[in-house]
């Protein structure tokens, strides 16, 4: 494969990636969650090389992910495909992209904020209470901010659930990692 | 009926076992809340908790039987370190394996929410200062997992801080059940900041800190903690259990038992 084709496989390998759903929230694709960090050609023209990392260590749902990344490639002609995992660095919900924000929210899910407000520097002997009223998150239905959490943890690793005061309807936030 | 294995003998990959059996057992304990908790929002808050700490012991004991096989012991993938050990070979402290109340399956059983709470909190204190430091692993490998999981156990801290408060400043029921968790788990938590062999090895090689390093720090948090949650420390005692050196309480057998049972029966089995 020349450098030209080796390219388009690779733009087209993207474009496909697009339309790939997480098996957790089918709102958004693994593209929009930022959890394929490299698509490469292999050199020796035979398919192509996929970097993913997982979301949360034990997210049940990566060899999910790995299997339908391969599926989706191979059907579309750009197989044969070998999916790798890399943890390092470590996947932020700062890697979601902004399209990926709109279609959480559009699905019900109130995005993430800025994960870096949880960050300690190491050695930091300062102990953080769960807020009590966390900054309140705009309901994904109805735009109000007059919301409460009430679950830390909610159906998947990755989302808490939270409840609008003002349309009265619970809906789940993306937690900020 | 499926042989047990030996754990690697290379000092490395024991280091990463250990923490790797750390999560894996609380995670096992962990996950014997699922059905049983006493409302659904912890119910699924703990059982959240396991996943990630099986994750984190999954990544450790991948490492772990890497590290082994690359000094000579036989390669082991993390289902064989995780089912065909025999208790000898799990090298968790003891702490995370206490049940989850004040008398364990042997004595009848019987859980109390806050024995898991302030367990969590200690154990979730304790890894957090750890998954700091790391993170500056010589290990790439142990590293990466480190910078992973650090964000988890922060969320895990915290949750747990949250509940030791809200029942030590509760009602007087809460906070005497509180109590009694503090006074029957503290003593466990000695034995996490004593240096060995093993850790002496990790930190000549910058694999990772020393244990007892991480003492002050986290009795700064978990004073801290418990100062909020109107209890305090019980005074030191010389009682130092031996789980890091494989030596385990009476619980541990039949937590294994339970754990081992599907993997030993059905050799190789997968969803």
């Amino acid at each position: 494969m020349d450098a030209a084709t080796a390219a388009t496989a690779v733009d087209r390998a993207w474009q496909v990636l697009h339309g790939v759903p997480d098996p957790e929230v089918p709102a958004v694709s693994v593209t929009d969650l930022g959890i394929v960090r490299d698509v490469q050609a292999r050199p020796d023209g035979d398919g192509l090389d996929v970097v993913l990392t997982p979301t949360y260590s034990g997210c049940p749902a990566t060899e999910v992910i790995e299997a339908s990344v391969r599926e989706a490639l191979e059907q579309a002609g750009l197989g044969p495909v070998r999916t790798t995992l890399r943890r390092d660095p470590a996947w932020t919900t700062d890697w979601i992209s902004a399209e990926g924000r709109d279609k959480l929210r559009a699905y019900g899910i109130a995005p993430p904020g800025p994960a870096d407000g949880g960050a300690l520097e190491p050695g930091t002997a300062v102990l953080r209470f769960v807020p009590r009223a966390p900054q309140a998150l705009a309901c994904p239905r109805c735009g109000s901010r007059d919301t409460e959490r009430l679950s830390a943890f909610g159906s998947t690793a990755c989302k808490a659930l939270w409840r609008c005061r003002a349309c009265r309807e619970p809906f789940e936030h993306f937690k900020p990692i | 009926m499926q042989a047990s294995i030996l754990r690697p003998a290379d000092p490395s990959a024991q280091y990463v076992l250990r923490l790797g059996d750390t999560c894996l057992i609380l995670a096992q304990r962990l996950g014997e809340w699922c059905g049983h908790a006493p409302i659904l929002e912890e119910d699924i808050a703990l059982t959240n908790m396991a996943l990630d700490l099986i994750g984190q012991a999954r990544g450790l004991l991948t490492r772990a039987g890497q590290l082994g096989a690359a000094a000579g012991d036989p390669p082991l993938d993390e289902d064989q370190l995780a089912f065909l050990r025999e208790e000898r070979d799990y090298l968790n402290p003891t702490l995370v394996e206490l049940p989850n109340g004040p008398y364990g399956a042997l004595a009848g059983g019987g859980r109390d929410f806050a024995f898991t709470v302030m367990r969590n909190a200690m154990v979730a204190t304790w890894l957090r200062l750890l998954w700091e430091r790391l993170q500056g692993s010589s290990d790439a490998e142990l590293a990466a997992i480190a910078a992973k999981a650090v964000k988890e156990a922060r969320y895990h801290q915290q949750h747990a801080a949250d509940w030791v408060v809200r029942l030590g400043d509760g009602t007087a029921e809460s906070a005497q059940r509180i109590a009694r968790a503090l006074e029957a788990q503290w003593r466990y938590a000695a034995e996490l900041f004593e240096d060995d062999a093993l850790d002496r090895h990790a930190q000549a090689t910058g694999l990772g800190p020393a244990a007892s390093g991480l003492r002050q720090p986290w009795l700064d948090e978990m004073n801290a903690l418990l100062a909020a949650a109107q209890l305090a420390a019980p005074a030191e005692s010389a009682f130092r259990s031996t789980g890091k050196r494989g030596l385990h309480t009476e619980h541990m057998g039949p937590l294994l038992a339970e754990m081992q049972t599907l993997q030993r029966t059905y050799p190789g089995g997968a969803w």
